[in-house]
């Protein structure tokens, strides 16, 4: 049975958290992701939870206590956006290091400077390569749902997990969303069983050594070949997760994609309205389509080259920009993907909204036109477009 | 599971640090009062006492450093320089 | 029962031998001497800052933890980090996923530039929030691991690498800062500074203290380093008892704010006996910067009038 609600993504999200009931909530208030630990707070005074919550003096000290408290052998769980994930950045390394399966929750902020409380991806994709698996949300039930199964999926990987939705544009809109049962959800997540914790009874283990050369090289391979294996993890556990509640997730997105011959990349809720404009270019029988990553990391190196390869023209946006002289990070990773997997199509890359600067469908129209453009001529006179700026970025 | 974790907690014994030394303790039974004052001081924890009664030094692990020999009241513990 | 040196000498060492300290080396002697604190049968989980003690007991594969479980996360959090093992015990003890009759201890070990410098904000926030846990401070003077790099706690005009004793500066130029009594400020059940002095009772009882009061507690520990302060590895004993008996580093305690100073030397030595016997101090001694002397002496002095004015207050005030 499921229930019907109207939540905003903090809300859904904080709701997902009280009935997977974590064993330690360790979080520091950073706009838009405050209310995660405020309504969590509310839970704890109101027994709503059994969980012990730890009101830290930092950001750094909310990971850094999540690694103890995990490391110690209970279900951890966080929230943080913007510069406060900035300020996790050398704990993000240690708590994948440690393989240990913290939940860290990030509704997406602009970074400094100059600061900026709105949306965009350069906090998440800034800490990219700290060994958090990371998920991408479009809506408040996709935050929901990536939430119940990233507890799954992290103890399962044993490596922690990043719930990654757009500050503000998904923490606060309130929409329609499908809740699951608290048994539902129990019987889901399962109680936490670690092998190797330090609060076991039966031995005293060291954790956090020094590694000389070649151990450290190995121990580093382990992580990553872990990251390689949530791949399978994350299908596996998103099948459980359909069964249940009958909400199928993939590692990707496809929206009117497979007879599309021009189509864009996208995260999380720029998606909602590309879709709109998709329609409307299809109602006008322009094959328009959208891919919608929703794992980032790992990478599905494989799968999304195979899914762009017929497309005559491909635009791929970056709610972020990699400061490389070049393009974003999205960008990037992905073309080398399909580079290595020896598929060319002409390929833009639209570094957007920074800042929560507005996305209309106008916007994504005009990304649509440019790749018909593209896709009539075959050229591509530029790579790099600041979608809604008058200059239109590269001089 | 393959990770940094020790699983065996004090394995550091199978480690020798005795080769560290340039001068050795030698310990004399005959003045020795087993007061017990050098075994908490050594640094390498490796004075070893049974029932208050002074075992002696681990050479294993012990790296020279003369804290015991200065510490002793009774003089029972001298620092002999290796090449001698 | 009353300290007995033979008694306790015969309890477990959590530290055990294989470690890489340097020979003669105060940190290891003060962690067993803190962990000997412990009951036999108490577990403990043992956090510790990045610092010579981690990076020299914790070399995998080798651990030189026995009976105890231990964690290093990062340099500045060692408290945050074991705060957040004490929660999760607090949580799993709840469910009853522990067995009720086991008893663990939460003690965090950090040198005094993972504990004074850039320990402190993660150091202060688990004291606030009164996780029960126990913080010992191995206060050796200068960021060591490192090579003897100046840290807050670097005695006043210490030639340090980067605090050297030069044509224009004698060496570090600021005073001490002194942790402990902002501790004390932090208003915690039991607050100490010892160090390894006669046979080791003051930091024994110290230790017992701060690990079973329940609460935050906190404790400095002076850790002589051979190597950073220029003395012989032979003299650790004899260092700290002139560390002690010049009051240079008084042993006294704070419990619930009121100070009770548990030495005092029958004959309160010149801080120059100690400043002496350190390669650290020897530019001090030159005719020029003799002035400098008298100005720790006076530093010296001042705290250790105000700690037995302290002592005399905060008693008074108990009394009433």
């Amino acid at each position: 049975m499921s229930i019907r609600e109207r939540l905003s993504g903090n809300e859904a999200v904080a709701t997902a958290m009280k009935q997977i009931n974590p064993d330690v909530v360790a979080a520091y208030p950073i706009t838009p992701s405050t209310e995660i630990p405020q309504y969590f707070s509310n839970f704890v005074a109101n027994g709503s939870v059994t969980t012990e919550f730890v009101p830290v003096e930092s950001e750094h000290s909310a990971i850094s206590a999540c690694i103890g408290a995990s490391a110690a052998g209970s279900r951890v769980m966080s929230a943080t956006s913007s510069q406060g994930l900035a300020l996790m950045f050398e704990m993000l390394y240690i708590a994948s290091g440690l393989r240990l399966p913290i939940v860290l929750i990030v509704a997406n902020r602009a970074l400094s400077a100059p600061i900026n409380i709105h949306n965009d991806h350069s906090d998440s994709m800034g800490v990219r390569d700290a060994g958090f698996i990371q998920l991408y949300c479009e809506s408040n039930q996709e935050a929901y749902d990536n939430t119940v199964m990233a507890v799954k999926i992290a103890e399962k990987a044993k490596l922690p997990v990043m719930v990654c939705y757009d500050g503000f544009i998904t923490s606060h809109s309130v929409e329609n969303i499908t809740l699951m049962e608290n048994e539902e959800i129990q019987k889901f997540v399962g109680t936490y069983k670690p092998e190797e914790y330090l609060l076991d009874e039966t031995r005293n283990i060291s954790m956090g050594p020094l590694d000389m050369q070649k151990y450290y090289y190995e121990h580093r391979k382990d992580i990553a070949d872990g990251m390689r294996e949530a791949k399978v993890i994350i299908e596996e556990v998103s099948e459980e997760f359909a069964k249940v509640t009958g909400r199928k997730y993939d590692l990707y997105e496809k929206y009117k994609l497979d007879d599309a011959e021009i189509g864009i990349v996208v995260l999380n809720s720029t998606a909602g309205t590309a879709k709109d404009v998709v329609d409307s270019l299809r109602e006008k029988n322009i094959k328009a389509g959208l891919l919608k990553p929703r794992a980032f990391r790992p990478l599905p190196y494989n799968e999304l080259p195979n899914e762009l390869k017929h497309l005559k023209a491909l635009a791929i946006l970056d709610k972020s920009d990699s400061v490389n002289g070049y393009c974003g990070p999205l960008f990037s990773e992905i073309t080398s993907a399909m580079y290595s997997s020896g598929i060319n199509v002409k390929t833009v890359n639209y570094i957007y909204g920074l800042g929560g600067f507005d996305v209309k469908a106008d916007d994504i129209l005009e990304v649509y036109n440019n790749l018909q453009e593209i896709a009539k001529t075959g050229k591509v006179d530029k790579t790099t477009y600041y979608l809604g700026l008058e200059d239109g970025g590269e001089k | 599971m393959k990770n940094s974790n020790i699983l065996k907690d004090g394995n550091s014994i199978e480690f020798k640090t005795g080769a560290w030394r340039a001068r050795t303790p030698s310990h004399s039974k005959e003045k020795c009062k087993n007061c017990m004052m050098c075994v908490p001081f050594c640094p390498e924890a490796c004075i070893k006492q049974e029932d208050n009664i002074l075992v002696g030094i681990d050479l294993d692990y012990c790296k020279g450093c003369g804290v015991c020999s200065k510490v002793c009241p009774f003089g029972a513990i001298e620092m002999k320089d290796n090449n001698d | 029962m009353p300290y007995s040196l033979k008694e306790v000498v015969k309890k477990q060492n959590r530290l055990v031998s294989g470690h890489r300290m340097c020979a003669g080396c105060g940190a290891p002697v003060t962690i067993n001497a803190v962990l000997r604190a412990l009951k036999e049968e108490d577990n403990a989980v043992v956090a510790s800052a990045t610092g010579c003690l981690e990076v020299s007991t914790c070399i995998y594969p080798y651990t030189s933890w026995k009976n105890v479980s231990f964690i290093h996360s990062a340099f500045e959090c060692a408290s945050a980090t074991l705060s957040g093992v004490e929660t999760a015990y607090n949580s799993l003890k709840k469910q009853g996923k522990l067995s009720k009759d086991k008893e663990t201890k939460f003690i965090a070990f950090g040198g005094d530039g993972g504990t004074l410098d850039i320990g402190l904000q993660s150091l202060s926030g688990a004291m606030e929030r009164r996780h029960n846990i126990t913080y010992v401070c191995y206060d050796n003077g200068a960021y060591m691991n490192t090579g003897t790099q100046r840290s807050s706690s670097t005695p006043h005009y210490a030639d340090t690498t980067t605090s050297p004793a030069g044509k224009v500066t004698q060496g570090k130029v600021q005073p001490r800062k002194d942790l402990t009594e902002i501790m004390v400020k932090h208003n915690l059940p039991y607050v100490a500074q010892t160090a390894l002095f006669g046979n080791l009772k003051d930091i024994y009882e110290k230790a017992e203290k701060a690990i079973y009061t329940d609460g935050p507690t906190y404790i400095s520990a002076l850790s002589p380093c051979p190597r950073g302060w220029g003395y012989p590895s032979e003299d650790l004993a004899a260092v700290s008892k002139l560390a002690v008996d010049t009051c240079f580093w008084p042993l006294y305690e704070i419990e619930n704010g009121v100070y009770r100073v548990t030495y005092k030397p029958a004959k309160k030595l010149p801080v120059e006996e100690f400043l002496k016997t350190q390669k650290r101090f020897r530019h001090l001694f030159k005719e020029e910067n003799k002035g400098l002397i008298e100005e720790i002496q006076q530093e010296v002095d001042k705290k250790w009038e105000y700690l037995l004015m302290m002592e005399e207050v905060t008693n008074k005030q108990k009394e009433e």
